[in-house]
């Protein structure tokens, strides 16, 4: 045992040793212990060096609000987690765990300069310094920031991790298991609630666990003791769920909340055989009950980080819980009376302790039992500075003035090991906030207290602003029962013994002698920012907390400003000359400790990340080497090389085939919608733009869809099935949205229409065989029909049969040849597509992908919508005016036709260019001006389209361009990085101007 | 997250509905009779309250069905909900 493992406890088992690693350095510690714990039990504070200063820094806290003590935990695997608070973490053998942010180590760190040269780091010296000269930024700024920013470092390689997601339901949640929140478990619990109480650490009952003093009672036992045998009644209970090493993270709107998991962190690496690492609790409860309970706050004043110095709560359960002394040389520098708790634990241990007290005098009971102990206190006294490079070893002390605005007297000098501070205490109302809650400040002791008026939760316990024990048992009581509407409980004659706060003094910023210039009182620890920084960003004419935090960069880190947020603003207030209830907090945002990636997304990584949709051909595109293209979340194929061919090889090869002999597409990703009703007909009448009550039944006809705003929305084709039944295809990427607008048109506009849509896109595949030669593949396929012109004309369907199976045949065409589609049931797609490929064979059938089809279907100017338009096109600037009824008396969108901005001529058109030289193509996207003389260079358009046509031997292009209609023959730039190409504007169809080969 | 109680399917998760913005703007019955201004005004204009707001609302991964519902934005308090067609519920 070490000389600062001073008390046995029952949470510290010391019968079980725990070896692990800090900075390289072997040592041990307990079952029970965190990284904190066992470190402090060996004698070691200096855990890390300051974000700004490089200034050493020690342990502070004991929990999630710790500032300092953030490692990195197995360093150089992929296991490696970086910003890991020792507080929070627990001890497991083997435990790697190493200081952030000094180089080369934590005792020597060249960084360290910085503390020397801070005066010339003020606040927003980034802002003011990296702004000249501007040449700096690039070479010297960027690089230099980017090398001293961020804490810690990220895994280099995947998470090998597991990561889970659950969402439950409860009656009642209660957040957090310190003494209000056991309580409240028990009320609810046994009130025939369904339960469910997190805690974020491993052991329930808070800070309370750890009582034990004479002054503190309940039912004449010692708080501790209480609370332990009410913990395991609880455990006893049917209806409850105990989640311990659970952190809520987040409250959200309705009761909705977000709790962390932590399953294996604790475990040895060896142990935790690959199972789930960390589970986020996706959380709908009916009511909530906050008892997240309350953090201490340090005190403000000259060199307040040194090593050593802690929060006095801190000190008392390392010493309580884990049985370790923080130092065996005392002081405990406070305002109120819970550090006198400390004090008299520590005295009773036999360990040296004295007291610095800014109050001028208390007698509330504590305050007695620690003098009676022979605890030396110094009323009406401050801490002026500390000494101690690594660890703290004096402290300088003074009087303060009646007022407490100066100091006066003589230094006196005082050694000690460990600072304990005290600056009263903050309520956690983080959760409070996030789920809407406003605040009410309490004057008397300057705390931001909920103000409840959300019926479906309470705050009870010091998260309430309830710190003393008796209104703590008795106030939530009262509280939860009121909440729950039970009328009596088992705490209603709870006798409560405590010593009660009597005096009560507070100063943000304790006075010094020294000059506020020279003096480093550090308010936010991890952020390096000091009163100083505050009352600058004040000067410099910063008023809101919001702007003076960002400009500090108070409460910024990685803590949140857990400890550091309440000292800015009553800094500010006291600077300002207002009252700090009238400045407001800060935002509390979600998540109240740092999530891992993993555990937000849970199982959605990998495979499982997105929906991958497949036709049922998939397979057998696999088999023949297809590459695939993403088109939403369906897979399609992009080519099919032969050999070594790469993407412009296989698609002149492929398109060649299908306009010289026979090509085969799967086209079963685009969108199918089956319409049925009375007022089918009517209701296609008013979604396209183009007339559909006379097309025959067995006739299909393409479509154009607008917005509302007269901007193209999706375009298709659309089949007459019967007289009240049609079936309309969608593009791709638009079936979903497209469903989704019908659907509101119908259920909101027009719910008097007699019409029912369905999707059957999944349904129904589809087989789309093209070229010269596709009639006589079909007639080989269904011998028995007649393919001739007028029995089957181009814009017509026929149902069909191969081997029993009905199947639907389009005689359509998006490529301008000759042209079929079949559609079967989905089940049957493959064993279609297999017969169409053996039929095909005798005429060298080439299946080919989306490149190819996008190539062949600009080749005869057709658009594609989302790649030719873009939301800000109309038919009339597609130069579709012939789809556009003019008898028609409406439909979604012709009145914006005709606003004064659609009706422009000077709008982007879509027109064909030519380049000059036909071996060259365009990219797509490239910005087309005509002069390039004047600057700035005008853009007046892009390329839409671009492909080199095997079919024309020359380079086409589509693309979107300024009164476009007009500029038909004109020659035009599209300059790119190394050269300005030449082009000519032509007609948009390239190829088979007079629509001859549809009839081929 | 709101808990929304679908007029059809009841309390639901928010993530299964999306918001189609102000409710009760009636597509006009004769859009051509209109001036450029009228029909910016439906096409365009919406109020955007700092408060008790009307809003379209769709099951979109549920029944799929459209309705209104009464929301405070500056609290997200949900005050009603009701079926299309029906008239919004007076306060």
């Amino acid at each position: 045992m070490t000389k600062y493992r001073v008390n046995k406890t029952k949470h510290v088992d010391q019968t079980k040793t725990v070896s692990f690693d800090f900075d390289g350095k072997s040592y041990h510690g307990f079952e029970g212990d965190t990284l904190a714990s066992a470190l402090l039990s060996n004698g070691v504070h200096l855990v890390g060096r300051s974000f700004k200063y490089h200034r050493p820094r020690g342990i502070m806290s004991c929990g999630s609000e710790e500032p300092n003590a953030i490692c990195q935990i197995n360093e150089d695997t992929d296991l490696t987690e970086p910003n890991v608070r020792a507080t929070e973490i627990e001890l497991y053998e083997g435990l790697k765990a190493s200081s952030q942010n000094c180089w080369p180590s934590v005792n020597f760190d060249i960084g360290g300069i910085n503390n020397f040269i801070s005066s010339f780091i003020p606040a927003g010296f980034y802002y003011k310094t990296f702004m000249w000269p501007k040449s700096f930024w690039k070479k010297i700024y960027e690089p230099l920031i980017r090398w001293s920013a961020g804490l810690g470092k990220s895994p280099t390689k995947p998470d090998p991790e597991l990561y889970d997601h659950k969402h439950v339901h409860c009656d009642v949640l209660i957040i957090g298991g310190g003494i209000s929140g056991i309580i409240a478990s028990k009320i609810a619990a046994k009130n025939n609630f369904k339960t469910i109480l997190i805690e974020d650490k491993n052991i329930l009952g808070g800070s309370t666990i750890f009582q034990k003093n004479e002054n503190y009672k309940i039912n004449d036992k010692y708080s501790g003791e209480w609370i332990y045998e009410e913990i395991a009644e609880l455990k006893k209970l049917d209806n409850i769920t105990i989640k311990t090493r659970t952190s809520l993270a987040a409250y959200h709107s309705y009761n909705y909340l977000l709790a962390k998991e932590n399953i294996s962190d604790h475990l040895p690496l060896d142990k935790r055989n690959g199972g789930i690492r960390q589970r986020l609790w996706k959380i709908r409860a009916d009511k909530v009950i906050v008892a997240t309970g309350a953090i201490e706050r340090p005190l403000v004043f000259n060199n307040n980080d040194r090593p050593g110095i802690m929060l006095s709560n801190s000190v008392k359960k390392y010493l309580d819980f884990y049985g370790v002394s923080c130092g065996l040389n005392n002081v405990i520098f406070t305002n109120n009376d819970s550090a006198y708790e400390t004090a008299v634990s520590l005295k009773e241990k036999g360990i040296s302790v004295e007291i610095i007290d800014i109050r001028k005098k208390s007698n509330s009971k504590i305050v007695k039992n620690a003098e009676q102990l022979g605890v030396k206190i110094y009323w009406n006294s401050t801490v002026v500075n500390t000494f101690g490079l690594r660890k703290i070893n004096s402290i300088e002390i003074m009087n303060l003035s009646e007022d407490g605005s100066n100091v006066v007297g003589d230094k006196n000098r005082i050694n000690c090991d460990c600072l304990a501070i005290s600056g009263g205490w903050t309520p956690m109302v983080h959760m409070h906030t996030q789920s809407g809650g406003k605040l009410d400040f309490r004057e008397i002791d300057q705390t931001f207290i909920p103000n409840e008026i959300d019926k479906n939760h309470i705050n009870v316990g010091s998260c309430n602003g309830d710190f003393e024990l008796e209104e703590i048992i008795n106030n939530t009581n009262k509280k939860v029962k009121n909440f729950l509407k039970v009328s009596e409980t088992e705490f209603d004659n709870t006798s409560v013994l405590n010593s009660k706060e009597l005096d009560k003094r507070n100063i943000w910023l304790l006075p010094n002698y020294i000059s506020e210039g020279k003096c480093k009182s550090f308010i936010d620890f991890q952020n390096d920012s000091t009163a100083k920084d505050i009352k600058l960003a004040l000067r410099e004419g910063f008023k809101s907390i919001e702007h003076v935090k960002r400009y500090t960069t108070t409460g910024m880190a990685t803590d949140q400003g857990k400890l550091s947020n309440m000292h800015a603003l009553g800094i500010i207030a006291d600077t300002a000359g207002v009252k700090m209830g009238t400045l407001g907090t800060t935002t509390f945002r979600p998540p109240f400790t740092p999530l891992t990636f993993g555990s937000i997304v849970g199982r959605s990584v990998g495979n499982f990340f997105d929906i991958t949709r497949k036709t049922s051909i998939h397979e057998w595109h696999i088999q023949n080497d297809a590459k695939f293209e993403n088109v939403g979340q369906w897979k399609r194929p992009w080519y099919y090389p032969i050999n070594e061919e790469g993407l412009h090889d296989a698609v002149q090869r492929e398109s060649k085939a299908a306009r010289d002999s026979a090509g085969i597409l799967d086209a079963s990703t685009l969108g199918k919608i089956d319409i049925q009703g009375t007022d089918a007909s009517e209701f296609l009448n008013r979604v396209y733009t183009n007339a559909w009550s006379k097309l025959g039944i067995g006739k299909c006809r393409y479509g154009l869809m607008l917005n509302e705003d007269g901007m193209v929305y999706d375009d298709g084709v659309t089949t007459r099935l019967g007289e009240n039944h049609y079936l309309m295809t969608t593009t791709t990427g638009g079936a979903a949205n497209v469903l989704s607008k019908l659907e509101d048109y119908l259920q909101t506009e027009w719910p008097e229409l007699d019409v029912y849509l369905t999707s059957v896109t999944d349904h129904y595949s589809t087989a789309s065989i093209c070229g010269p030669n596709s009639k006589k593949i079909l007639t080989k396929i269904f011998p028995d029909k007649d393919f001739s012109d007028d029995a089957f004309p181009h814009m017509s369907y026929q149902n069909g049969k191969i081997d029993e199976i009905n199947c639907r045949i389009m005689r359509i065409s998006f490529t301008g040849e000759l042209s079929y589609e079949i559609n079967i049931e989905s089940k049957f797609g493959k064993s279609l597509w297999e017969k169409c490929i053996e039929a095909g064979k005798e005429f060298k059938i080439t299946p080919y992908g989306t490149e190819t089809m996008h190539l062949l279907r600009a080749e005869k100017g057709f658009i594609i919508v989302g790649q030719d338009t873009d939301g800000t096109m109309t038919p009339i600037d597609l130069q579709m005016d012939w789809i556009v009824s003019k008898k028609k008396y409406d439909f979604i969108g012709k009145r914006s036709l005709y606003r004064s901005d659609t009706i422009r001529e000077d709008r982007k058109q879509l027109v064909g260019l030519l380049t000059d030289d036909p071996n060259e193509i365009l990219e797509e996207g490239a910005q087309i001006v005509s002069d390039m003389s004047k600057k700035p260079v005008e853009m007046i358009g892009h390329v839409t389209s671009s492909y080199f046509s095997p079919n024309l031997n020359k380079s086409i292009a589509l693309a979107v361009v300024k009164s476009g209609k007009k500029l038909n023959g004109q020659k035009l730039i599209v300059p790119m990085e190394n050269k300005n190409i030449n082009v000519t504007v032509s007609e948009s169809v390239f190829l088979d101007k007079e629509n001859k080969r549809i009839n081929a | 997250m709101f808990l929304i109680n679908c007029p059809y399917c009841g309390e639901r998760d928010q993530s299964e509905f999306s918001c189609g913005g102000e409710a009760h703007i009636v597509r006009p019955k004769q859009p051509t009779e209109l001036s450029d201004d009228q029909w910016a005004e439906y096409l365009f204009m919406r109020k955007n309250i700092k408060g008790v707001q009307f809003e379209r609302w769709n099951h979109a991964h549920g029944c799929r069905k459209w309705f209104n519902m009464v929301r405070d934005t500056s609290n997200d308090k949900i005050h009603a909900v009701y079926k299309m067609g029906e008239k919004p519920p007076v306060e």
